[in-house]
């Protein structure tokens, strides 16, 4: 396609550097310096999209952010797909791949395009939501209809950073405000961040009429720009929108690195760019130097393509030297609608009208207009465009405002374009997204930030928008927010700014049509969801008064648009609606991310192998050399098993290390069970408080199992600890509670017995566990140790200090196997030479390693308990028939005792724990499988527990399972079931959970 | 706390020591390919392994003389504080908790010192030296590789020499010091080396990181 | 994503390095064995839920670790004061009205840094 509206001199483009892009697979060209949405206008694209609810044909409105319509699918191959580009935003590059999001039909648009007068606002709600059961199936197509572009199916090939930062004064935006600000700032010596979310800083300055110390604004703007850029304590961030801004001053600033340079970032010495960075932001002070977003005119049928905001006109025709058509007319209410016009007619090209509202308008622009000749008709506004693709015409009629009526005869003029203007409304959006309300001020017809803390608003965001004042309140914004951060004495000059005289501006949210509004045609409030002005009337007729409800209930401002271009009028017909003023009627709260931003930068770089962290044992590598399947327990790697060669079957596996175990002699690794030094002379004492059982008479040289709850008496943990000293405790806790459980001690002793002494420190990487555990273990150990292994002197739950293959090691004979265990614990840098020794010594054994897997088999097999999974919170020592481990009689009440008599703890029909033998012995019940006593009941069957674990065991040849029934322990020999999905039920007999060796005789050997 | 059962539990040398690093810096060495050695790269990283690391807990006013006469460097009292001398460092955990750094194989005489030296007081000392490691970087990037990492400010004035904190890192927690100019220093836990050597490799990756490893070599932070 | 001053490391540091342990000052009975059921059942479940100010326990989980509490408004998110276990709060319900001066000196106040 040719560039036919594109402007031979002009504009900030470079002419030089000509870039080819493609839109919906037509080739079209474009310059350096054009955004996608330039570029498509220079080529005379008139339609981009269709609308997302009535499938209308849609044209580029606006210049920035706010663009509702030019929403973009991005994206040269299936990787790199990016959706909801705002053309307007997008920097266009060679090789540019567009495609409209909503280019032709689809199924919500066929009915949009056949039964447009017949979707009412609430159209989802009272369509779909009937029969209830199709919902499933509507909501599939709505989203599938409706949807803003698409994800790509494939790995997205770039990467993304993100950055931390903290400043003394974030500046948001870098127009005229915001540059006066960092500069006043930055010249004092504040750590001074600058961002805003164009290619280019200066913002409106960039293509602005007027002048600044005589000369263009631009000029100043470099100046600025230079000078900032060569301070260390700034940084400038170009192409970077702040999105969301959160409690305490955290700003997430989404800078586009490379996303302006092509379909995927750049190599740079063979190193691949960032596609993006997210920047988090803590800052002190912020200046919100946004602008304000120009409201269009709602007028009948102002979707056209070619109806378009009168600063955008300005800024295509003065910064990209695009005139997006031939014949202009301009519908305005206030001053600053006459540029565009003064703009179009520079250009060479003719403007039809001006229309405007008001009655009567002296200002500076209008006495150009003026005295250019230019066809001013006061009174009157743009009614209703024509055309059906593109604008043909606006029809035009006097109006009262005050009346909401026309009060003559409309008349059609002949034109291609329509630029509207009713006003700015303050870009306010960051500031509501902590929650706070923006407030109305009728003398600016806008609202405004809420007062924040730390959050001053400065220039076009505040309502201030003559170009003298607005660098003024930067420049003292900056200053002031930067008090004492450095040199208070530096001061900017501002430049000499002509004063323009000019006039008051009217209240236009909507133009009155011949026709009441429920009837005209449609008058277009939110082009980006297509609310019209007839919705917001009909919501309020339909008793929705509330504005937030009038918002969910029409969709304005919805998503990702939030309500850029179309929230205040939308609030203003509200109000009309409902008969009170705006200010009464209030604004909805704008929600992050202000655009949207890319998942990748979100992510960052917690992705792939660093989405979590993976935390090792001193013998991983040990166990990936022995071929190791590993399992997640929390971030840890554990071996989940080790078969023997790539062929075996984990069930194999585990056959095999459970024989050698219950045979032999196994190995497992328990490095990562929780491990915390208590040291202090009452230890005892606290851990008489922290735990269930007894510590008094706790032996020096002795270990003990314990059982912890929280006050509400539900198990919360347990773990062996062992006595080394008086004052000298080893706690170990579960592999997934350590860090909790180190918490919880902490917090009984800051919180509640602080007078105790006694003190914790994490030794869980210190130590690296070896548990030795299988008949053979004694003989395996002796090979490789000083110790005395007599098993009269080395009692089951002492420990001893000696030598393990000539490392300083602690042992302790605990058993979690209910075979005979050594636990050896080595610091941890030399647990690989240990492992490795005792694998020298152990082949004659037959030491085999094993897993996870394995070693909850066996100790189910025992009926030992896991914490989390024969738990969850609601679970008592009683429930577990654990009373043994817990110490009625102690003095102190200790954590959870006095629970254990709440009527709800002492119910005879709680869930306790059992052990079920199916009676199918092949059976292995399924581990959360549901139990019921009479499988025979009709659905919904009374459930009564649950298992919680299961498993094949080699050992008694056939499966068994734990579980948790109601009143359990007292049913043992009766029968319960478990009915699964496919009419399969399983029966059980209620047993003992103990299944091996119940008097515990093979660990004392 | 005396009445507390300790023992050495550092090997001969004989007997062969895996640092928390071991297998990540052979699996993914990274080494300043034609480059300039005297100019380094932007960001290099390394491991100052197998060093004895002491756990010290009680009040400043039970530990300030013992610290000062058995390790000879004054106990750091404020928030935040990093003494470092001659190869040994102390740094403020908490308001009762402090690192002691050692050279490797110091850890057991010291700690048997200051049970010595801090009688029947309320204190705790615990060897940690096999569950962490210090890793360093250095060069002019260094910090712009932990601004992608630590919500912490690292700007030379937020984050003068001296200073040291417990932080969130990537997705997990480490101590971050500033032992001197030139360094930055990561007290990281064992279990989690690896994911913060590569997520460190990754981040440095734009300023060409390099890696070195050195073991038992002379531990002054210059 | 809040900015919350640790009492102990006397500086302000970022929410994630924290955990909110929810109401602050809850009493645990002196002497359980003698409460009642529903004095029991109170301390263990029942929690305020003000809107407006509110008296938190944190911990400085990733720093220093000790627990502190937090005078914080569950409505606009300020944290009034931050103060140490055993401390009294100076925020009541009639100190915090917008604008109070001083009682915030902590809060808000970044590192002042001359580059
Ligand atoms: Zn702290």
């Amino acid at each position: 396609m040719n560039q036919v509206n594109r402007l031979a001199k002009g504009g900030r483009i470079d002419r030089g550097r000509p870039l080819t892009f493609s839109f919906n697979g037509q080739t079209c060209h474009g310059y350096t310096g054009d955004t996608l949405a330039s570029a498509l206008l220079a080529n005379g694209v008139d339609i981009v999209n269709r609308s997302f609810k009535y499938s209308r044909p849609r044209g580029i409105v606006a210049a920035g952010a706010e663009e509702p319509n030019a929403i973009m699918q991005l994206g040269a191959t299936e990787a790199t797909q990016v959706p909801n580009v705002r053309a307007t935003q997008q920097a266009l590059f060679d090789g540019l791949c567009a495609r409209s999001t909503n280019p032709h039909s689809g199924l919500l648009s066929t009915i949009g395009e056949l039964f447009s007068p017949m979707i009412p606002p609430g159209f989802y709600y009272k369509t779909f939501m009937a029969p209830a059961s199709m919902w499933m199936t509507y909501e599939k197509l709505i989203r599938k209809a409706a949807g803003l572009g698409r994800s790509p199916r494939e790995i997205d090939p770039d990467h993304y950073e993100h950055s931390k930062q903290h400043c003394d004064v974030l500046v948001i935006g870098a127009g005229p405000a915001g540059l006066a600000a960092a500069l006043a700032a930055g010249r004092s010596g504040a750590r001074v961040i600058l961002c805003d979310e164009q290619e280019e800083l200066g913002g409106s300055l960039l293509c602005s009429r007027e002048m600044l110390d005589g000369k263009q604004a631009s000029v100043w703007v470099a100046a600025v720009v230079a000078e900032l850029a060569g301070m260390d304590n700034v940084l400038l961030l170009p192409r970077t929108t702040a999105n969301g801004l959160h409690d305490h001053q955290f700003v997430t600033l989404y800078e586009r690195r490379t996303e302006h340079l092509g379909d995927r970032a750049p190599e740079v010495n063979g190193q691949q760019l960032a596609r993006a960075c997210m920047y988090h932001v803590r800052a002190a002070q912020i200046v919100l130097a946004t602008g304000a977003h120009e409201r269009p005119l709602v007028y009948a049928k102002n979707d056209v393509p070619g109806n378009l905001l009168a600063g955008a006109v300005s800024t295509y025709i003065r910064r990209y030297g695009v005139v997006p058509g031939k014949r202009l007319v301009v519908s305005t209410c206030h001053d600053d609608g006459y540029r565009a016009a003064l703009d179009w007619a520079e250009a060479g090209h003719e403007v039809v009208a001006i229309v405007d509202a008001r009655e009567r308008a002296d200002g500076h622009w209008i006495e150009m207009a003026r005295a250019q000749g230019l066809n001013i008709i006061m009174g009157s506004a743009v009614i209703e465009a024509k055309g059906k693709n593109r604008v043909t015409g606006a029809r035009i009629a006097s109006i009262d405002v005050a009346r909401f009526q026309t009060t003559g005869p409309a008349s059609e003029l002949s034109c291609d374009t329509i630029a509207s203007s009713g006003g700015f409304s303050p870009v306010v959006h960051l500031s509501s997204h902590t929650n706070s309300r923006p407030v109305w001020r009728e003398d600016i017809l806008g609202f405004v930030p809420a007062e924040l803390p730390g959050l001053t608003p400065v220039g076009g965001a505040c309502g201030v928008y003559a170009l003298g004042d607005v660098l003024k309140g930067g420049a003292e914004a900056g200053a002031e927010a930067a008090i004492g951060c450095g040199d208070t004495s530096a001061s900017i000059d501002l430049p000499d700014v002509e004063r323009l005289k000019t006039g008051e501006a009217l209240g236009l949210y909507q133009v009155p049509h011949e026709k009441p509004t429920l009837r005209a045609p449609k008058q277009f409030v939110d082009l980006q969801n297509d609310v019209t002005a007839a919705a917001i009337e009909l919501a309020t007729r339909e008793g929705f008064e509330a504005i937030e409800h009038v918002k969910r209930y029409t969709a304005l401002g919805f998503g990702t648009d939030q309500g850029k271009l179309g929230n205040i009028n939308g609030m203003a017909i509200a109000a009309r609606c409902l008969n009170q003023t705006i200010a009464d009627t209030g604004t909805t709260i704008f929600r992050p991310n202000y655009t949207p931003v890319g998942f990748g930068a979100i992510a960052g770089r917690h992705r792939r192998d660093l989405f979590d962290p993976e935390r090792y044992t001193a013998l991983h590598e040990w166990h990936r050399a022995r071929g190791a399947k590993f399992e997640d327990v929390g971030q840890w790697k554990r071996p989940w098993y080790f078969p023997s060669n790539n062929e075996e079957t984990m069930h194999d596996a585990v056959v095999r290390e459970c024989r050698a175990v219950r045979e032999k002699v196994g190995m497992l690794d328990a490095s990562t069970l929780g491990k915390i030094d208590i040291q202090g002379k009452d230890v005892r004492e606290f851990l008489g408080r922290i735990y269930t059982n007894g510590w008094e008479k706790l032996a020096v040289g002795k270990a003990r199992y314990g059982l912890m709850c929280k006050d509400d008496g539900m198990v919360m943990d347990d773990g062996v600890t062992t006595c080394l000293a008086d004052n000298h405790f080893l706690m170990t806790t579960t592999t997934g509670g350590a860090a909790r459980v180190l918490e919880w001690l902490e917090l009984w002793h800051q919180t509640e017995w602080p007078e105790l002494d006694v003190s914790f420190t994490s030794v869980t990487d210190h130590w690296a566990t070896m548990v030795i555990t299988g008949p053979e273990a004694r003989r395996l150990l002796a090979e490789v140790t000083d110790i005395d292994l007599d098993r009269d002197s080395f009692r089951f739950m002492d420990w001893r200090v000696g030598m393990v293959a000539g490392v300083p090691a602690r042992v302790y004979r605990i058993s979690f196997t209910g075979e005979l265990s050594y636990e050896v614990n080595v610091q941890a840098h030399y647990a690989m030479h240990v492992c490795k020794t005792l694998f020298q010594h152990g082949d004659k054994y037959g030491l085999t390693p094993y897993g996870t897997e394995t070693m909850h088999v066996l100790r189910a097999e025992k009926g030992f308990i896991i914490v989390g999974q024969e738990t969850d919170g609601s679970v008592t020592p009683e429930d577990l028939g654990m009373q043994w481990c817990v110490g009625y009689n102690k003095p102190f009440s200790w954590i959870g005792k006095r629970s254990l008599t709440r009527p709800d703890t002492c119910r005879e029909d709680r869930k306790q724990m059992v052990g079920l033998k199916p009676l199918d012995e092949m059976v292995v019940l399924q581990e959360g499988a549901q139990i019921v006593f009479d499988p025979q009941q009709p659905i919904p069957m009374t459930m009564v527990g649950h298992v919680t674990s299961s498993y094949y065991s080699p050992t008694l040849n056939h499966g068994f399972a734990l579980a948790l029934v109601k009143g359990g322990q007292k049913r043992i020999g009766e029968r319960v079931y478990c009915p699964m999905t496919g009419g399969v039920t399983h029966a059980a007999e209620i047993v003992s959970p103990i299944f091996y060796d119940p008097k515990g005789e093979r660990q004392n050997v | 706390m005396s009445n507390v059962a300790i023992f050495e539990q550092r090997a001969a040398d004989t007997i062969a020591a895996e640092s928390p690093l071991h297998y990540s810096l052979h699996r993914h060495a990274v080494s300043a390919q034609g480059a300039d050695p005297k100019e380094g790269s932007a960001v290099a990283m390394d491991e100052r392994a197998f060093l004895g690391h002491l756990i010290v807990r009680g009040t400043a006013g039970v530990l300030r003389a013992a610290i000062k006469q058995v390790v000879g460097i004054a106990l750091p009292e404020t928030a935040c504080g990093l003494n470092v001398e001659g190869g040994k460092s102390i740094q403020w955990l908490s308001p009762d908790e402090w690192l002691v750094i050692l050279p490797p194989g110091e850890e057991f005489a010291t700690e048997n010192a200051l049970r010595q030296a801090l009688g029947d007081n309320a204190y705790a000392v615990v060897n940690v030296s096999g569950g962490q490691t210090v890793l360093t970087l250095s060069g002019p990037s260094a910090h712009e590789v932990l601004m992608k990492s630590t919500p912490c400010d690292v700007h030379p004035h937020a984050f003068p020499v001296g200073r040291g904190v417990s932080t969130v890192f990537a997705k997990t927690t480490v101590l971050l010091r500033r032992p001197d100019a030139k360094h930055w220093e990561l007290v990281i836990r064992r279990s989690f080396a690896d994911y913060l050597y590569r997520w460190l490799l990754d981040a440095g990756e734009e300023y060409g990181i390099t890696t070195k490893h050195t073991e038992n070599k002379d531990n002054n932070n210059e | 994503m809040f900015y919350i001053h640790c009492p102990y490391c006397a500086e302000q540091r970022s929410e994630e390095e924290f955990h909110c342990m929810g109401q602050a000052h809850i009493q645990r009975p002196e002497n359980p064995e003698a409460a009642s059921d529903r004095e029991w059942g109170e301390y263990l479940f029942f929690r305020d839920n003000p809107r407006g100010l509110h008296q938190e326990m944190w911990v400085h989980a990733a720093g220093c670790r000790k627990f502190f509490n937090v005078a914080r408004n569950t409505v606009s998110y300020e944290i009034f004061e931050t103060y140490r276990m055993g401390e009294q709060t100076s925020v009541t319900a009639g100190t915090t009205a917008h604008g109070r001066e001083g009682q915030v000196e902590q809060v808000h106040k970044v590192r002042r840094v001359r580059a």
